[in-house]
């Protein structure tokens, strides 16, 4: 059992783990059933990819190296080819990672398909397809279609991979540092990226700073998690203070309980708070600075759920949910606008959900405080640049914790199902995507919402 | 010896909950253990080894003679950090308290928790005296005869189970009984009482609406809050409560809703030196200034001035006279409730010209005190009153008024089982 599922305090996914028996395997080949993988995912001290990573196209200086500085064992088409060889069949492939930041039109798609399509047969479970393009930026008309075009391809791509493999885009504006590239690959080439599939990330180069060991790059950094007594918030309490940070556990005295047991687990503090209250930014922001000199990560992850069809919405069910999901996260990051509460490179990360990009039968309340989320990190992007703090969404799909396991069978059985990777993420998914945010990596993503949702077919 | 000083950092405990209710299947190792596992998670201790953690339970089973180190070796806390029990009923963590505290100011222990735990659910049970005397017999035996003769000499009623009671050895009367004697002798009539259980309930109500025990309370089996709490208590819905103590006199006055009921919780109060807190930027509420316990022959003493629960009216003049203060120099009272009555006397017995001449020996009374200071956050009646428990309790809360308040000083009184008083001062740092 992997890390990731002793965290997860959801259901058990046994038709997954049936399907993955020797009888389960034959009887899903013969009926056609899908058979969901079992996700590769980070432990700490496993090889960053479960095989070679085949190197394909060109342009970035360093990223051959910054690969393999990440931890990949870099081959390229043209070395494997010289030596008469493709990596022998049990040596599958981890990674398929194609340079397109030099693409320079729709003729140069081709050569994306050759390299795709000559390796994907040797792409080893959970294994990952990563391309790096270049933003769209108006310079050249015919440029720009086939930067978008990269996001066809992953879209689709991510579709067509079964065993548990990804594909995903990053986009880059400008050139980034070795560092900054180093980082994304320990990230999405990980399996700290088991449930983020079918996206893209558009990454500015914006100077980073590598940190000391990369084992925790979140040594020294104070991080608060709202909502962090169960379930996802504590999830990402785990790997926040696994990463090295000092995590201030909050949520609501009613939780304190469970929350005690979580800030005990991962020797962090526990603050009871409710973040509804007016007072709660400055009360935390004061209390970080008291009791750790500062605060650098600021993850707002307490939300609520008062599902009804819109024509028997009472204010009852409407207002605590746009009031606990949205409201306080506003009104928390003004008060940290205005008052400097968060250090020089702070991260702010928000928790939204599928439901606010796709929507939900019964939760315009709750699609509503989640797409408002969407919209207030990128509209609060800007002003926090300049202090060196970035602001993004993370927006889980459909994940297994303790409030899904109360679904109805049949409907949990078919939400689990419709995604690319055929089955629920773990808490420990999005929390894992969480943490890769706050690291100094990623000071080049901003304003964006990052989906965990394993490609689901709804909001993906 | 120099001394230093022991400051008090903050506390933790559990909701207290009303007897054989949410808590009848936790028992005490539960309760202090999850009470030290809030407080560690409360201040990031995970690990660390503490000066000593002393804390101590009124009821207890023989089999927890260990009960506050096999705590410490439960909880987060390091398992390095040694443990010791102690027991002075009522005053169980209000003792403990001054005995860190202690420890600190010589320059023993740069840390400590002080704590208390009760319940009364969870009560031991054990065999009667007579069946314990003959199973000893025979244990000591040497051969079968000798043995069988010892167990022949086991009465059908011995095999009556003896259970823990609350009334005093040696006079038979329970405390209820002994206070409502206090009580008559005193003049405190049922109006008074009646306030006063009104008022602690208000008061706890409405510390706990704004955010007061946030960080003081940590919720325990799924309860949150005190279940003893009635946060609409009125003077006139108790006024309609039927007297259960001093039932035999003409006018009785006492009943469940001025009384405190029987209750299972426990608190901890974390101390240490201003050092030992400024390393791990740990917040300092309060200063631990000084203690006093006394006792009243109540067996054999007056009716009046040595009722069960007075002590603390002769521990806290010679306190008081020891750090030149008066009553009034003090912005903030704690004193225990273990009846609305217990309160009443005491604050009579300070204000009576011949009690304070011929049993305090003071030219004049001590004096009144202002009401509106008296246990602002509501007490025991409001909150229950797991016996070792209350002062861990009242020190934690009183630290966080006077740290809000930014200034002033406190004064504790706590009474107890055995005619016994534990009194305390302490000041905001």
């Amino acid at each position: 059992m992997s890390n990731g599922e002793r965290t997860s305090r959801g259901a058990p996914d046994k038709y997954r783990d049936l399907m993955n028996t020797s009888i389960g395997r034959t009887v899903s080949a013969r009926i056609g059933l899908p058979r969901p993988a079992l996700l590769r995912r980070f432990r700490a001290g496993d090889a960053l990819l479960p095989g070679p990573l085949l190197l394909g196209g060109n342009g970035l200086t360093g990223l051959a190296q910054a690969l393999t500085a990440a931890g990949a064992e870099v081959v390229t088409g043209e070395a494997a080819g010289a030596r008469g060889e493709h990596p022998p069949s049990a040596d599958r492939l981890g990674a398929l990672v194609y340079d397109a930041s030099e693409l320079d039109g729709v003729a140069g798609l081709a050569a994306i398909r050759e390299f795709l399509a000559g390796s994907l047969r040797r792409l080893s479970s959970s294994g990952r397809v990563l391309i790096i393009g270049r933003e769209p930026d108006g310079t050249d008309h015919g440029w720009d279609a086939a930067r978008q075009a990269l996001d066809g391809i992953v879209r689709s791509l991510g579709k067509e991979l079964r065993a548990g493999a990804t594909a995903n885009l990053v986009s880059l504006a400008g050139t980034p540092s070795s560092d900054a590239l180093q980082s994304l690959a320990r990230f999405l080439l990980s399996g700290r990226a088991a449930y983020v599939d079918g996206q893209t990330l558009r990454v500015a180069a914006v100077a980073v700073d590598a940190p000391a060991d990369w084992a925790t790059p979140l040594i020294g950094r104070v991080a608060v998690v709202t909502g962090a007594a169960r379930g996802i918030g504590a999830a990402i309490a785990e790997v926040l203070a696994r990463d090295g940070a000092k995590v201030i556990a909050a949520d609501l005295p009613a939780a304190g309980e469970a929350l005690a047991k979580v800030a005990n687990r991962i020797n962090g503090t526990a603050l009871q708070l409710d973040v509804t209250d007016e007072s709660a930014a400055g009360t935390l922001i004061r209390y970080a600075g008291e009791r750790f000199g500062g605060l650098d990560v600021v993850v707002h992850n307490a939300g609520i759920t008062r599902d009804k069809l819109m024509a028997n919405m009472k204010a009852e069910s409407w207002d605590p949910v746009l009031a606990v999901n949205l409201q306080s996260q506003v009104q928390f990051n003004a008060e940290l606008l205005r008052t400097d509460g968060l250090r020089p490179g702070g991260r702010i990360i928000c928790l939204a959900s599928t439901t606010g990009l796709a929507g939900n039968r019964g939760q315009t309340n709750y699609g509503a405080s989640k797409a408002g989320i969407i919209g207030m990190v990128r509209s609060m992007a800007p002003p926090f640049h300049g202090r060196g703090i970035t602001i993004n969404a993370v927006a889980p799909g459909f994940i297994d914790t303790a409030m899904t396991h109360r679904m109805p069978l049949a409907s949990r059985e078919v939400a689990r199902r419709i995604n690319s990777l055929q089955q629920a993420g773990l808490p420990v998914d999005v929390a894992e995507t969480v943490g890769w945010l706050a690291w100094p990596g990623s000071a080049g993503i901003s304003g964006q919402t990052v989906r965990v949702c394993g490609q689901n077919w709804l909001g993906a | 010896m120099p001394t230093r000083e022991a400051v008090v950092i903050g506390g933790n405990r559990i909701p207290f909950a009303r007897a054989n209710g949410r808590y009848a299947l936790a028992s005490n190792q539960d309760m202090l253990t999850a009470t030290l596992d809030g407080l560690v998670a409360r201040f990031g201790l995970q690990g660390e080894r503490l000066g000593e953690v002393v804390a101590g339970a009124v009821l207890k089973h023989s089999q927890d003679f260990n009960l506050t180190r096999e705590s410490v070796l439960g909880s987060a806390l390091a398992p390095t950090t040694p443990a010791y029990d102690i027991q002075q009923a009522c005053g169980t963590s209000l003792e403990s308290v001054i005995l860190v505290a202690n420890k600190i100011a010589v320059g023993q222990a740069d840390s400590g928790i002080a704590a208390g735990v009760d319940t009364v659910s969870d009560a031991p049970i054990a065999v009667s005296e007579g069946l314990r005397t003959a199973l000893l017999a025979a244990n000591r035996a040497r051969n079968l005869p000798a043995r069988l003769k010892a167990l022949a000499s086991i009465r059908p009623s011995y095999l009556a189970p003896a259970t823990p009671s609350n009334s005093e050895l040696r006079t038979g009367l329970s405390m209820g009984e002994h206070q409502a004697v206090t009580t008559r002798e005193w003049a405190i009539t049922r109006q008074q009482q009646d306030e006063l259980a009104a008022a602690s309930h208000q008061n706890l109500a409405a510390a706990y609406e704004r955010g007061f025990f946030d960080d003081l309370v940590t919720p325990f089996l799924g309860l949150t809050r005190d279940n003893n709490l009635r946060p609409d208590s009125t003077v006139e819905r108790l006024a309609e409560l039927k007297p259960v103590y001093g039932r035999g006199e003409s006018e009785p006055t006492m009943t469940a809703g001025n009384s405190t009921p029987l209750t299972d919780g426990a608190a901890a109060v974390l101390l240490g030196t201003r050092e030992w807190a400024a390393e791990r930027r740990l917040p300092i509420l309060a200063r631990f200034v000084d203690a006093e316990t006394a006792a009243v022959d109540y067996v054999h003493g007056d009716r009046k001035a040595d009722g069960l629960l007075m002590a603390p009216v002769y521990a806290v003049p010679r306190l008081l006279a020891r750090n030149g203060l008066t009553l009034q120099d003090f912005d903030f009272y704690e004193i225990h409730e273990a009846f609305a009555a217990t309160v009443l006397a005491t604050l009579a017995a300070w204000q009576d010209p011949d009690f304070s001449r011929d049993r305090l020996g003071l030219a004049a009374p001590l004096g009144g005190i202002d009401r509106s200071r008296l246990n602002v956050t509501g007490s025991s009646l409001a909150t229950g009153h797991p016996f070792a428990a209350t002062g861990a309790r009242i020190v934690a809360t009183l630290a966080k008024l006077l740290h809000d308040k930014g200034s002033g000083r406190g004064l504790i009184s706590i009474c107890a089982a055995g005619g016994q008083g534990v009194v305390a001062i302490i000041e905001a740092a």
